[in-house]
C-alpha cells in the first residue's frame, strides 16, 4: 500500500513535469505546432528595412496577421527583399496593398504593417507588394532636418 | 617551507585521488548491467524522496521569485513607458538562468544533504559492508538508483519552477498591477524561443541535476564513518554542489546565449 501510493505521487510528478513543459512550450515561448505549414508567402521589397528581423511581426491595424520569414539583398535591384507568411485565414488583403515598417512605442521593436488597397484580386502566395514604405531613420530625418534648415 | 610545500602536494594528490574515485563510481554504478525488476521499485522509492518531496519547495520559491521579479521589473519598467515588456523579462529570467540555478541550489540543499547523510550513515553502521557480503552489489542497489532519481527529477523540478514562476510574474503584473494580458502574454511569446530559451534551460537542469547528485552520492559514499564525518561530507555536499552550480552556470550560458 505505502509502495503504491508512492508510485502514484511519483506518477503526478512526472506528469506535472510533462503539464509543465507543454505550457513553457505553447504558453510562455508562443510555440505554434498548428500553423508550422499553413500560411502563404508575399514578398516587399524596401529601400531599407532599419532593424527588421525575422519572426518580426506582420500587423494589419495593429493585429498580428504573420510573421517575417526571411530577409535577403536583391542584387538586381540592390534593395532589401522582405519574406513574409500571412496566415491562411486572412485572405483579405487586396494586390495593391501596401507595407510600411512601423516601430512599436517609442523605442519598441520594428515590424510590418499592411493597409489593404481597394482592388477586387486579393494576393496569393509568392506575390510581391510593390507599394512599401521604408523604416523611418534617425540619422536620415536628422539629416533632412539639417538640410532644410542651412537652404532656408 | 619544505614542509609546507609537502602538505600542499600531499592535498592535491588526495584532490585528485577523490575525483578519480568519483568517476569510479559513476562508472561502475551507471555501467552496471541493469536489472529492470528490482532497479525499479527502488528507483520509485528514490525518485518519490529525492523529486515528490521536493516538490513543495520549488514552488513555493518558484512562485515568490516570480512574483518578485514581475514587481520589480514593473517599477523599473514604468519610468521608460514599456511596462508590457514585463512578460518577456519575467520569462527570460526565469526560463534561461533563474529556474535552473535556484532549483539547483535548493535541490542541493534538500535532496543533496539528504543523501550524503543517508548513504554516509549507511556507511557509518556498515550497512554497506554487509550488502557486499551477501554478495549485493551495493553500488546497484543503493547508489546507482540515488544517482537516476536524481537525473531524472532535477529537469523535471526546473520546469515546473519556471511555470510557476511565470504565473507568479503574471499573477502580479497582470492582476495587481493591471498591465493588460494580451501585450503581457504575446510580448512574452514573442521574446522566448522553444528551442534556444526553453531547451537550453532544462539542458542547463540536466547538467545541475547531475553535478548536484553526483557529488552529494559521492560525499556519502566517500565519508569518514564517524558522526562528525558525516557532518562535514554532508557540509561539503551543500557548498561544493552550489559553487559548481554557479561556476557551471556562467560556463553554459557563455556557451549558450554569450558569443564568447
Amino acid at each position: 500500500m505505502r509502495m503504491r501510493t508512492m508510485e502514484i505521487s511519483v506518477g503526478f510528478l512526472m506528469l506535472a513535469g510533462f503539464l509543465a513543459l507543454v505550457v513553457l512550450a505553447l504558453n510562455v515561448s508562443g510555440l505554434n505546432l498548428s500553423d508550422q505549414g499553413g500560411g502563404y508567402k508575399v514578398y516587399a521589397r524596401f529601400d531599407n528595412i532599419g532593424g527588421l528581423t525575422p519572426r518580426a511581426k506582420v500587423a494589419m491595424s495593429g493585429v498580428q496577421i504573420g510573421e517575417v520569414t526571411a530577409i535577403r539583398l536583391d542584387p538586381q535591384m540592390l534593395m532589401a527583399e522582405v519574406e513574409m507568411k500571412i496566415r491562411d485565414d486572412v485572405d483579405f488583403l487586396s494586390t495593391d496593398s501596401s507595407a510600411q515598417i512601423l516601430t512599436s512605442g517609442l523605442l519598441g521593436e520594428q515590424y510590418i504593417g499592411i493597409t489593404s488597397g481597394a482592388e477586387d484580386e486579393m494576393l496569393a502566395d509568392g506575390d510581391r507588394i510593390s507599394d512599401t514604405q521604408s523604416a523611418l531613420v534617425l540619422e536620415d530625418l536628422i539629416g533632412k532636418f539639417l538640410f532644410n534648415e542651412v537652404s532656408d | 617551507m619544505l614542509d609546507w610545500i609537502q602538505s600542499l602536494g600531499h592535498r592535491g594528490l588526495s584532490r585528485l585521488a577523490a575525483f578519480g574515485r568519483a568517476g569510479q563510481l559513476l562508472m561502475q554504478s551507471l555501467i552496471a548491467r541493469p536489472e529492470p525488476i528490482t532497479m525499479f521499485p527502488l528507483l520509485i522509492k528514490q525518485l518519490y524522496f529525492v523529486g515528490v518531496l521536493s516538490l513543495i519547495i520549488i514552488v513555493v520559491s518558484g512562485g515568490f521569485i516570480g512574483m518578485v521579479l514581475g514587481l520589480q521589473g514593473y517599477t523599473i519598467l514604468v519610468d521608460y513607458g514599456s511596462e508590457q515588456a514585463v512578460g518577456q523579462m519575467v520569462a527570460l529570467s526565469l526560463v534561461r538562468e533563474l529556474a535552473p540555478v535556484v532549483t539547483a541550489l535548493l535541490f542541493a540543499g534538500r535532496a543533496g544533504s539528504a543523501l550524503t547523510a543517508e548513504i554516509g550513515l549507511m556507511k557509518a553502521t556498515e550497512q554497506l559492508a554487509s550488502f557486499e557480503m551477501i554478495g549485493v552489489d551495493p553500488m546497484r542497489r543503493i547508489i546507482a538508483p540515488r544517482l537516476w532519481a536524481g537525473f531524472i527529477s532535477m529537469p523535471i523540478l526546473t520546469i515546473i519552477f519556471s511555470v510557476v514562476g511565470v504565473w507568479g510574474g503574471a499573477l502580479v503584473a497582470v492582476e495587481w498591477l493591471g498591465i493588460f494580458d494580451g501585450s503581457f502574454w504575446a510580448n512574452m511569446q514573442q521574446a522566448v524561443d522553444f528551442r534556444a530559451d526553453v531547451l537550453n534551460g532544462v539542458i542547463k537542469a540536466v547538467v545541475f541535476g547531475f553535478v548536484v547528485t553526483w557529488i552529494a552520492v559521492f560525499e556519502g559514499y566517500d565519508c569518514i564513518p564517524t558522526s562528525e564525518g558525516i557532518s562535514q561530507a554532508t557540509t561539503r555536499t551543500v557548498v561544493f554542489s552550489s559553487l559548481a552550480v554557479l561556476g557551471l552556470d556562467f560556463l553554459l550560458t557563455a556557451l549558450m546565449f554569450g558569443e564568447l
